[in-house]
């Protein structure tokens, strides 16, 4: 079974970040680039699952991202995934949700894949709108916010996390999932894993070699930031008193519930 | 947040991306494993064996061993980056890895059969076997050239005496590696056998009442003719030198330990210079504080780009012995500084264990004797450079 794993690199989640006015795009200079945390999570799920099915079970990390992003993909072969692919072309700077999942729709499809595992968002646009649309351009069902990942005799299963609790839901392969952090911490990259990856294949893949009849890239984008603007200030704290622990308790919890977060 | 480390000369930029991510990978493991457990145990005086099995599976115990015996086959910039995370954590932390990884893998390795390797590196890789190193006795420290333990022979094998006294991770320690002179010769007669738990005569017992080192066991080893077998020597090892080699793979893990313990203390003080308040200002918007954590940072950064620089050296096969003398000598002394400057700056809060300049303080006085002491160091030193010895 072939699973391919989508990593993003984000501009390092604890740098302090500024957004350009002019082209309204965060301003990368001088920040480091690191794996997506979340997709670590997607990375972990994966690794899960290769080690519950063991065999000929293989792992590749898919991204799409600028020529200069192997080192940061190392971290995901370190953590014991098998080979990487790095879809890079110039023309693909600017894409938009749409465009990014179509042309990586195009390189995974090329890629081969039987399970295409997601992180849920991304720390830097947090759309979280890329797990569906590739899941959509590659024409195969798209699980989203999954806690758990089973695949047992071609069948997968899993837990879809929701408001209230989860359900349970199956499918057929060929699939994809995104998944949530409850999948499990992501484990460490071993000395030996760090090691190990400098050994394992990174394959770069450009547009001219899939087949794109669609528009990729900030010309192809299909949506435009029209402004930015900093988040509102929050509002001071309300306190509330409560004449006894019960009663506080009693307190928190109907402003949790309030907040549709019970 | 992520520690993001001490980093004010960007050596991060000189370092290659797996020595980033070899250090990388033990500091959040320091961060997430070690931290919330560490100030209890140092308290109970307790060492925190859970952790043992996490760092063999991180590869950590002997990392700069070649790959074929189970070792992560770094270089040695990458494994002085690890041990100075490992002491970001504790000293009694990165005593254990140094001991299993510099002086019992790296004497099995260097002077070992191949049988010896293979039956025990891999294992001890793992954690599933803890080794110890017993050189130093009661009334030799500093001196081991005269030690009194004795390997006698005994039919094919030997017949061994003596005793051993401040052996990290003695009495939890499968195999031991042990030196003694043979058939009472002299120094140049010092070999080094592997003697392993539960063989008669052979008894452990820790040493109790440390103020130092509390999350570390620190034991004594008893040898009462203990038979050992013809194949427990070391069969390359001969004379003083062998384990001097020793030392000076673990007194280059220290070189790089002891920074990142001045690196906790370091950041520690300034964090709190930024939110104590006193005479209605941060006490870090005071000269007489500006100056001491300018003084700490200084000598930290000083000792990084020293112990950089070691690491090349000895990856490209050049270092000496007196220049890893220096370096320990040198940056173990600015720990301790650092950490006593820290724990000054921190008032009456700096004698709590839950900060931890006191607790990295306590530690590093062992660190300064141990290894060598700080005044042995300048004797080395001081021969390398006259050519004469003043031991």
């Amino acid at each position: 079974m072939k699973i391919v794993v989508t990593v993003k690199l984000v501009p390092d989640p604890n740098a302090e970040k500024k957004i350009d006015a002019g082209s309204k795009r965060l301003v990368r200079t001088g920040i480091e680039t690191v794996l997506n945390p979340y997709d670590e999570y997607a990375i972990e799920g994966a690794l899960k699952i290769k080690e519950s099915l063991g065999g000929d079970t293989t792992v590749t990390i898919f991204s799409m991202a600028p020529a200069a992003s192997k080192e940061v993909l190392r971290k995901a072969l370190a953590m014991g995934a098998d080979d990487a692919v790095l879809l890079t072309d110039p023309a693909l700077e600017g894409s938009d949700v749409r465009g990014t999942a179509y042309a990586m729709a195009q390189g995974i499809k090329q890629t081969g894949f039987d399970l295409v595992i997601c992180g849920g968002l991304a720390d830097d646009g947090s759309t979280g709108g890329v797990p569906g649309a590739l899941a959509e351009y590659l024409g195969v069902p798209g699980f989203t916010n999954c806690r758990q990942v089973e695949v047992a005799g071609g069948t997968l299963k899993v837990q879809r996390e929701t408001d209230s609790g989860y359900q349970v839901v199956s499918g057929p392969l060929p699939a994809l999932v995104s998944v949530t952090m409850a999948i499990g911490e992501p484990r460490y990259a071993s000395l030996k894993g760090i090691m190990g990856a400098k050994k394992k294949s990174i394959a770069t893949l450009a547009l001219a070699a899939l087949s794109v009849d669609g528009a990729v890239g900030g010309d192809g984008a299909k949506t435009e930031v029209r402004a930015v603007a900093a988040p509102p200030v929050r509002e001071k704290a309300r306190v509330v008193e409560a004449p006894d622990g019960a009663a506080g308790a009693r307190a928190i919890f109907d402003l949790l519930k309030e907040k549709k977060l019970v | 947040m992520p520690y993001a480390g001490t980093d004010f000369y960007n050596l991060d930029a000189a370092l290659s991306a797996e020595q980033r991510q070899a250090r990388d990978t033990v500091r959040a493991f320091v961060d997430d494993r070690v931290l919330p457990v560490i100030e209890d145990a140092w308290l109970e005086g307790r060492f925190p064996s859970e952790l043992v099995p996490l760092l063999g599976t991180l590869g950590v115990f002997g990392a700069n061993l070649p790959e074929e015996y189970g070792c992560a086959g770094m270089d040695n910039v990458a494994y002085g980056l690890i041990m100075q995370e490992l002491e970001r954590g504790d000293s009694g932390l990165r005593s254990f890895a140094s001991v299993q990884g510099a002086l019992v893998m790296y004497p099995i390795f260097a002077f070992g059969s191949e049988e010896q390797r293979k039956r025990w590196l891999p294992a001890l890789a793992k954690g599933e076997k803890i080794g110890c190193f017993g050189l130093t006795e009661p009334d030799f420290g500093s001196n081991p050239a005269g030690m009194l333990t004795r390997a006698r022979r005994h039919g094919d094998g030997w017949l061994l005496s003596g005793s051993k006294m401040w052996i990290t991770n003695g009495s939890r320690a499968d195999v031991a590696v042990v030196w003694a002179k043979v058939d009472d010769g002299d120094a140049d007669s010092i070999r080094g056998f592997l003697v392993e738990r539960g063989w008669p005569g052979f008894s452990a017992r820790d040493q109790k009442g440390k103020h130092s080192l509390r999350a570390s066991d620190t034991s004594e080893l008893a040898f009462s003719d203990v038979e050992l077998p013809a194949q427990s020597v070391l069969p390359k090892s001969g004379g003083l030198k062998s384990p001097l080699m020793c030392l000076t793979q673990a007194r280059y893990g220290i070189a790089w330990g002891a920074i990142g313990a001045a690196m906790a203390c370091f950041e520690q003080a300034l964090e709190y210079s930024k939110t104590r308040v006193m005479f209605d200002v941060p006490i870090g918007a005071k000269q007489i504080q500006q100056e001491h954590l300018a003084e700490m940072l200084t000598e930290i950064t000083k000792a990084q780009l020293l112990a950089y620089q070691l690491g090349r050296l000895k990856d490209a096969g050049t270092m000496k012995p007196a220049q890893v003398s220096l370096a320990k000598r040198n940056n173990v002394d600015m720990a301790c500084n650092v950490a006593r400057a820290a724990r000054r700056m921190l008032g009456a809060n700096g004698i709590l264990a839950e900060y931890v300049p006191m607790r990295h303080m306590a530690n590093l006085e062992s660190v300064y004797t141990y290894e060598g002491t700080h005044d042995v160091h300048a004797l080395i030193l001081g021969q390398a450079l006259t050519g004469m010895s003043a031991f």
